[in-house]
């Protein structure tokens, strides 16, 4: 491949992606309305988490194709990495609108419903039964939305996923050290362990939920404190199950024999992502369930 | 594989048929649906501000029920925002980019061209409840095109889910357009192109594109609010369980106030751009030209809450945000002040886009006035929802950004089709354009000062005149602007041919290329000195 960082020019053909992209974004979230609406399954659904499935299968086959004919330049390559890169930085965006929220709630709404600052008349007028503790284990009006029985802890399960989660981001660094160095075995052994962390996590926070929802009454309609709660790890959750995929795809393709010691993009950029899903967690742990 | 590279992308081998838009790879093709989509969007956002002012003539309700008009007012302003003003930037930004730096095309033409295709879907969706009101079955959104809790959680209509949805989709849209523009600017600059030697237009998109990633993903998170707030049950925006229809009021305008820079800045570049051109000397202060937009982007981040002085903040929160908010006037004023430096001692001509740009410069610096107004926290409280802050944005955005993408529609179509425009409907396009403009926003600073409240369908009958002029202005307005289709659409078909440099004064690489620009700009990488 002599096309140098500024030689030729790499262009991709016309692509059928991203129209089938469209449509399986449109027909899902038409199908998920209707869903919410008619409160039972519609079709579109899964027809369209179905096309989904099949854009991310078919876009990034033909990508891993074009990787494997030698088509990436270096530049090519730096374009993927700037785009992952400033994709990560705009998912960090968006759950930052999440902890806002929360920080809104904790600092502000939620003391001043209790009357602090200069709200004691609105505490007097609206609910003066109110008091102002965090997590809220009474709401303001417990009659509309009843208040949970029980906080969610920082020790247990989270605890246990919080370790779990640093370690997984260990063993993901040992793989690429392997990969680096040449050596296939541990890459594999190292990724594989990563994928059974990030499943392991996936277990204990449904394990999580139900306990939630079963013993402590802590839902994500018993107010602010269980909309912040589900709302955060429940993104989060999502974004660790995007991630293990991710991993698991690049396992498959490690063991395939991909990926060299200097070229490999897509392991690359599935780690970064891993971090930055292990990072959010951090700051969820600190904020969501034990300051 | 160079062989196999060259044998595809030969110049102009173009793909035929509708698979040639479908599946495009190609700036050039896609920047065209852009601004063809915008254009659409921009007769339809218009026929709705049609029945608005039609509404508004008289006193009394005449035309439209009181719910109707809502969602008119609701979509008049969402398509404007998102569909018009948004995607047109993108389309230029597809067109111009990649021939400015010297690049072959974007740096990832396959999301490039899902960016685009996501749009008629979003738009689709909107667009339907809509029809689905015309109908009689249910009602659009029509809480705002802020959508403001609880207008659009508890009382929100039926189809607000599926303008949640459109949001996102909207929201995908522009966070790939901007990831897109981020790479090609990175990465893609011919050899010499240093940062510091960037057309002015390539770095207000590049700062847009920061902006863009980092506000669209916030109003993803707050519409997912809405949504489960409207139906999981969570609380997010009431009171009742913790939460504060005012946290809404917070988290929107942490987008939307960069959002509306993200609405003006590229409107910089093309100014930028055009000045220099008409008036034959180089830009006024190019390097200040560039911190300032970057101070602008930073400042944009800290004055969200201007918005928000009647919701009752603290007192050291209104003061915080009235002088954040006064201190954007400074990067603004440099910025005006090297528009006219440029022009003076320059050898002026006026061909319509430097007549655009001109007007701009003064209706868009009007804006920045009432905004310097609006910002004074105690007096926003006799203006906060009146016909003053609508005479405030209109005049920043329409004779501000849309005047900016007239002005680049006109500089840059001769380089696009090879074509020179008719310069005498360009002409009569802008004094008409202008002039109606002005009718049609300049009285609503006096209504709104006399309190005239905005979104209401009737009003008090001293406003009568007013609202009378406004709406005359706005009839001419937008009839006018069948003359610009009819020009554009002259001008793609034939016309005198343009030279490569299409205005004796232009510069930059673009205007080093054929016109028409040739369907893959470079295919290897010219030198810049
Ligand atoms: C010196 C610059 C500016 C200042 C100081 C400023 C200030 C303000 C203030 C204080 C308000 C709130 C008024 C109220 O609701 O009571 C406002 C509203 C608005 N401004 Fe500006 N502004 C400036 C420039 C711009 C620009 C460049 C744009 C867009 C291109 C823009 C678009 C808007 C819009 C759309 C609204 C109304 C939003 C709504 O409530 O629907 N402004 N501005
Ligand atoms: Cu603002």
């Amino acid at each position: 491949m002599s096309t140098a960082s500024h030689g030729e020019y790499y262009i991709p053909e016309p692509s059928k992606w991203p129209i089938v992209g469209t449509a399986a974004l449109t027909t899902s979230v038409i199908g998920a309305v209707n869903t919410i609406h008619a409160g039972e399954m519609s079709l579109l659904l899964p027809v369209g988490l179905l096309l989904i499935a099949y854009l991310f299968f078919g876009w990034f086959g033909s990508v891993i194709d074009e990787s494997m004919a030698g088509k990436y330049s270096a530049q090519v390559d730096k374009s993927f990495r700037l785009g992952m890169m400033w994709f990560i930085f705009s998912e960090v965006m968006f759950f930052a609108a999440f902890f806002g929220a929360l920080f809104y709630a904790r600092v502000l709404s939620v003391p001043w419903l209790g009357g602090a600052g200069n709200n004691a008349a609105t505490h007097e007028f609206l609910w003066p039964a109110f008091e102002a503790v965090w997590p809220l284990l009474t709401n303001p009006d417990n009659t509309k939305i009843a208040a949970p029985g029980e906080a969610m802890g920082a020790m247990g399960l989270p605890a246990i996923n919080t370790a779990i989660l640093l370690t997984s981001s260990v063993t993901l660094t040992w793989a690429h050290h392997a990969l680096r160095a040449g050596n296939r075995l541990h890459l594999n052994l190292g990724l594989g362990i990563t994928v059974l962390l990030g499943c392991l996590f996936l277990v204990f926070q449904v394990e999580e939920y139900i306990h939630a929802y079963s013993e402590l009454g802590l839902t994500m309609s018993s107010g602010i404190y269980g909309s912040t709660f589900f709302l955060l790890t429940g993104f989060h959750g999502f974004h660790v199950t995007m991630g293990t995929t991710m991993l698991l795809v690049i396992l498959i393709r490690c063991l395939k024999g991909h990926f060299t010691a200097d070229k490999h993009f897509g392991f690359e950029g599935v780690a970064w992502y891993w971090h930055f899903v292990d990072v959010v967690w951090l700051g969820l742990y600190i904020f969501v369930y034990w300051l | 594989m160079n062989a196999v590279v060259e044998e595809h992308h030969d110049h102009d081998h173009k793909p035929t048929g509708i698979g040639r838009w479908l599946f495009s790879t190609n700036h050039k093709d896609i920047g065209s649906m852009y601004l063809w989509f915008a254009f659409t969007m921009f007769f339809i956002g218009g026929a709705l501000a049609l029945l608005i002012r039609a509404e508004l003539f008289q006193p009394g309700m005449q035309i439209v029920e009181p719910e109707f008009f809502n969602q008119l007012t609701t979509l008049h302003g969402l398509i404007m925002v998102f569909g018009v003003i948004m995607p047109a930037f993108v389309g230029l930004a597809n067109w111009q980019l990649p021939m400015m730096i010297g690049a072959p095309d974007m740096a990832l033409p396959r999301m490039n061209n899902w960016s685009f295709w996501l749009l008629p879907g979003a738009f689709g969706l909107l667009l339907a409840s809509l029809v689905m009101s015309l109908m009689g079955l249910g009602s659009a959104p029509n809480f705002g095109w802020t959508f403001y809790a609880p207008l659009s959680t508890t009382y929100g209509p039926d189809s607000t889910d599926y303008f949640i949805f459109s949001v996102h989709l909207m929201g995908i849209s522009s966070v790939m357009g901007a990831i897109n523009v981020i790479a090609t600017i990175m990465n893609l600059r011919a050899p010499g192109m240093t940062y510091m030697k960037m057309p002015i237009f390539v770095w207000t998109w590049f700062i847009t594109a920061y902006l863009l990633i980092a506000v669209m993903p916030v109003l993803a998170g707050v519409v997912t609010m809405m949504l489960t707030d409207r139906n999981f049950g969570t609380s997010f925006f009431d009171a009742a369980g913790g939460g504060d229809p005012v946290m809404f009021q917070h988290v929107f305008w942490f987008f939307g106030h960069p959002e509306v820079y993200i609405m003006i800045l590229p409107a910089f570049g093309i100014i930028s751009s055009i000045v220099p051109t008409f008036s034959r000397k180089p830009l006024f202060g190019y390097s200040s030209m560039v911190y300032a937009t970057a101070s602008i982007a930073f400042l944009s981040f800290i004055v969200w809450a201007h918005h928000m002085f009647t919701t009752g903040m603290p007192v050291a929160g209104e003061l915080f945000f009235m002088y954040s908010t006064m201190l954007i006037a400074i990067p603004t004023g440099v910025k005006v002040f090297n528009w006219i430096s440029t022009m003076w001692r320059g050898a002026l001509t006026f061909e319509t886009p430097m007549l655009f740009a001109i007007a701009f410069i003064f209706l868009f610096t009007m804006g920045g006035f009432t905004g310097l107004m609006l910002c004074i926290a105690p007096a926003d409280f006799q203006y906060h929802d009146t016909y003053f802050v609508v005479a405030h944005f209109h005049y920043v955005l329409v004779t501000g950004a849309a005047f900016s993408i007239m002005a680049a529609v006109y500089f840059w179509l001769p380089k696009w089709t090879g074509n020179m425009y008719d310069e005498k409907l360009g002409k009569l396009h802008f004094w008409l354009t202008c002039i109606s403009a002005n009718v049609l926003f300049f009285p609503m600073h006096f209504i709104g000062l006399a309190g005239m409240p905005r979104r209401i369908p009737d009003y008090a009958l001293q406003f009568a005149e007013f609202n009378q002029i406004a709406s005359v202005g706005a009839f001419v307005f937008g009839f006018s602007q069948l003359i610009f289709l009819y020009v554009v659409i002259k001008c793609v078909r034939g016309g005198e041919k343009a030279t490569d440099k299409v205005w004796e004064g232009a510069h930059g690489l673009e205007f080093d290329l054929p016109s028409p620009a040739p369907f893959h700009s470079y295919t290897t990488p010219p030198v810049v000195k």
